[in-house]
């Protein structure tokens, strides 16, 4: 294992080198270029024996990424916001032809008005197409779980695509240290690729012909059993990955001083090490607080999530995005988890388009929220607005 | 070598009781794809009429390997699947088969950028010159005054000279084919597959359905297409420019059947026959297909460089 300053782009560069990916599509988009711009240096230099496809774009980086799966390598492309909606069809595509493929997702903004900052829309609007989708908090997990993501995905059990979001700029575009282990270690951890089918004339397979209504329902069936059995499977390789190289981060949700704490603060990316400043601060406040970062979008952590939050006083959600006329989506989904226990909940909208938010702001959100449930007991409130301070009044007139 | 029917093979290739309608161009032609190039063949098949005629899974009415893929993405996918052939050592026909939407409308974008890129894959545009397969609406290849259904008075617009398009981004291969001249279809393949780099082949295919005639005129109504000049076959290969054996007589209009005589046997020319305005567009659209060839035999692609 050797140490080395990467950005967030680059340390995903690199596990995808390690990977041993055969072919890469992509095209270039913020933030994510200087992810595909790496590899297309290392394939240049010949340091990563693949074929790079400078595709005219998104639509047809995901399509080039499955055609090559579905001939049997292992392929890899990544994008950002706009760049994955305008490949969402093929998101749909790939996850139905049940084709192990990894992606990664510099998460951004969305238009208009154009906005190149961090957010969780693009990757949220995702949750629905069948792909595994996860989400690191730092370079180093970003690094972890573009190599798990392989192994996840080619999983026999699983087979569907994975998607490996980091925050956009935070993470894709700054440095930190990022623990490499070596070729031969990846090569000992990472079987060769695994998958349902290959496409070649000696297969003679045809893959997403027309099928009867029933045989259709049962294919999606067979997604949903297989997201099932995802959970299983991440939790397995977080473990042996911990024993491989060290580090393992607790499976599907990562728990942050939960175990004793009365509030817990649901929350997911690179903003959770703000929430676990927060909690810690809160401590000091005498709350006991503690946060569950989701780490997998998709699976959605359903039992982790209930085991850990059925018996607390309050928990608080933190969306970087909005399904709008609902609430935050990891709202929805929490709120869906908790159903019928007594705990209670409320959900926050913050930080859309990379407006800061610190862990004061986290805090005292905390501490507001503390304060309604000691007064009125349970309390349920679906979605509040964390406005960017100058435009607070805004938010009185409004009154979402 | 000009091909002898007898040397080709006799396997089935459309299977009995697939999904095509009677008459079907597209079956013929994928015919003529596999006895082209034997089985060394992998499809990638865009929405479209072919989708439908392989029937429904787990079985298929083709004898072919294909990965069906969205509209858009064609070519890419190809590309991808070949890249991944590539890196295995493998060396595999891969094949796109899509339709004249998939080709020169929504796919176009992948379709282009394969062609710049040189992908090597072998890219067959079945041009039955609507969009058969939701039920005959107008395409960019739907010609001059034809009839469709969202087109009800004829097509306003020519159609789009994609064969040109296709040689002016300077692949090693660009052909015409019909599906009424098999032997010249089979040989423009096997000369396509064994050039490395972007293939591609605007093959015209007479859909009985969308253009109305009956389904045993097909092969008729496509050499018609050939005999009347509204669909020249050419090969440009490495630069060089030909008119094929097949159609170097049409080059002369007075040696060509008449043009009546191709449209009165189709029912979506009626605003054309009635219409001597819409027949001379329609003669237009020929013309100036013809002064492309002329163009291009005269100066060739040295007048690109
Ligand atoms: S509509 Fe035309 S091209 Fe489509 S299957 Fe029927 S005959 Fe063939």
């Amino acid at each position: 294992m050797t140490m080395k300053a990467l950005t967030g782009n680059h340390a995903v560069s690199e596990a995808v080198k390690l990977a041993r990916v055969e072919v890469i599509a992509a095209y270039p988009i913020t933030p994510q270029t200087t992810m595909v711009e790496k590899l297309a240096e290392m394939v240049d230099k010949g340091e990563l024996e693949a074929k790079m496809i400078r595709v005219e774009s998104e639509h047809s980086a995901l399509a080039a990424t499955l055609g090559a799966a579905a001939a049997g390598a292992r392929a890899f492309t990544a994008t950002s916001s706009h760049g994955l909606l305008y490949m969402h069809e093929v998101l749909w595509w790939t996850a139905g032809a049940r084709i192990p493929v990894v992606m990664a997702v510099a998460a951004r903004a969305i238009g208009p008005p154009w906005n190149i900052h961090v957010e969780h829309s693009d990757v949220m609007d995702q949750r629905d197409t069948g792909w595994i989708i996860s989400v690191a908090q730092e370079n180093q997990e970003a690094f972890d779980l573009t190599l798990q993501a392989f192994r996840i995905s080619e999983d026999p059990r699983v087979y569907l695509p994975m998607i490996v979001t980091l925050d956009g700029f935070i993470l894709s575009h700054t440095v930190a240290p990022v623990d490499i282990p070596s070729q031969e270690e990846v090569d000992n951890w990472l079987p060769p690729r695994r998958q349902p089918y290959v496409i070649t004339p000696e297969s003679n397979v045809v893959m997403g012909n027309i099928a009867s209504d029933e045989d259709y329902f049962m294919m999606r069936y067979s997604i949903q059993a297989a997201m099932k059995a995802a959970k299983q499977v991440i939790s397995e390789v977080d473990l042996e990955y911990g024993k491989a190289f060290g580090r393992s981060y607790g499976g599907l949700v990562e728990c942050y001083r939960c175990d004793d704490a009365d509030y817990v603060i649901v929350i997911t990316g690179s903003w959770a090490g703000d929430a676990k400043k927060a909690a810690d601060m809160l401590r000091d406040k005498g709350v006991r607080a503690g946060v569950a970062r989701i780490r997998f979008v998709r699976p959605w952590p359903e039992e982790d999530l209930r085991d850990k939050l059925s018996n607390k006083k309050g928990v608080i959600v933190f969306d970087r995005s909005v399904s709008f006329g609902s609430y935050g989506q990891l709202f929805s989904d929490t709120a869906a988890t908790l159903y019928g226990t007594k705990v209670s909940m409320r959900g926050v909208i913050a930080g859309l388009g990379g407006v800061d938010v610190r862990p004061d702001d986290i805090m005292s959100e905390v501490m507001d929220f503390v304060g309604r449930v000691e007064e009125v007991g349970l309390v349920y409130e679906p979605q509040r607005w964390m406005l960017p301070k100058k435009y607070a009044q805004v938010g009185k007139e409004v009154g979402l | 070598m000009p091909i002898r029917l007898a040397d080709l093979p006799r396997r089935r290739y459309g299977m009995p009781g697939n999904a095509a309608c009677p008459g079907c161009p597209e079956t013929m032609g994928l015919r003529y794809v596999k006895m082209a190039l034997g089985d060394n063949v992998v499809l990638v098949i865009p929405a479209g009429c072919s989708s439908v005629i392989q029937g429904i899974v787990p079985k298929s009415g083709i004898n072919f390997p294909v990965l069906n893929i969205v509209f858009a993405s064609a070519a890419s996918s190809a590309a991808g699947m070949e890249a991944a052939f590539e890196m295995m050592g493998k060396n595999y026909n891969v094949v796109v088969w899509a339709g004249d939407g998939g080709t020169a409308d929504i796919g176009f974008q992948s379709m282009s950028g394969a062609a710049e890129r040189n992908d090597n894959i072998i890219y067959i545009c079945v041009d039955n010159e609507a969009y058969m397969n939701t039920g005959i609406q107008r395409s960019g290849l739907t010609p001059y005054g034809a009839w469709t259904t969202t087109t009800y008075a004829g097509k306003t617009e020519k159609k789009k000279p994609l064969p040109f398009i296709m040689i002016a981004h300077n692949v090693p291969y660009v052909a015409t084919a019909s599906v009424g001249y098999p032997q010249d279809f089979i040989e423009k393949l096997r000369k396509a597959a064994s050039i490395k780099g972007f293939k591609y082949i605007h093959l015209h295919a007479p859909c009985p359905i969308g253009w109305r005639f009956d389904p045993g005129l097909t092969a008729k109504i496509a050499q018609l297409a050939v005999q009347t000049g509204v669909f020249p076959l050419f090969e440009y290969e490495n630069g060089k420019f030909r008119l094929s054996s097949y159609s170097g007589m049409y080059r002369n209009p007075q040696k060509r059947a008449p043009l009546a005589e191709y449209l009165k046997l189709q029912g979506r020319f009626q605003p054309v026959l009635k219409d001597p305005e819409k027949l001379k567009g329609l003669q237009e659209e020929i013309d100036a297909m013809w002064r492309w060839i002329e163009m291009l035999e005269k100066y060739g692609p040295q007048a690109l460089k």
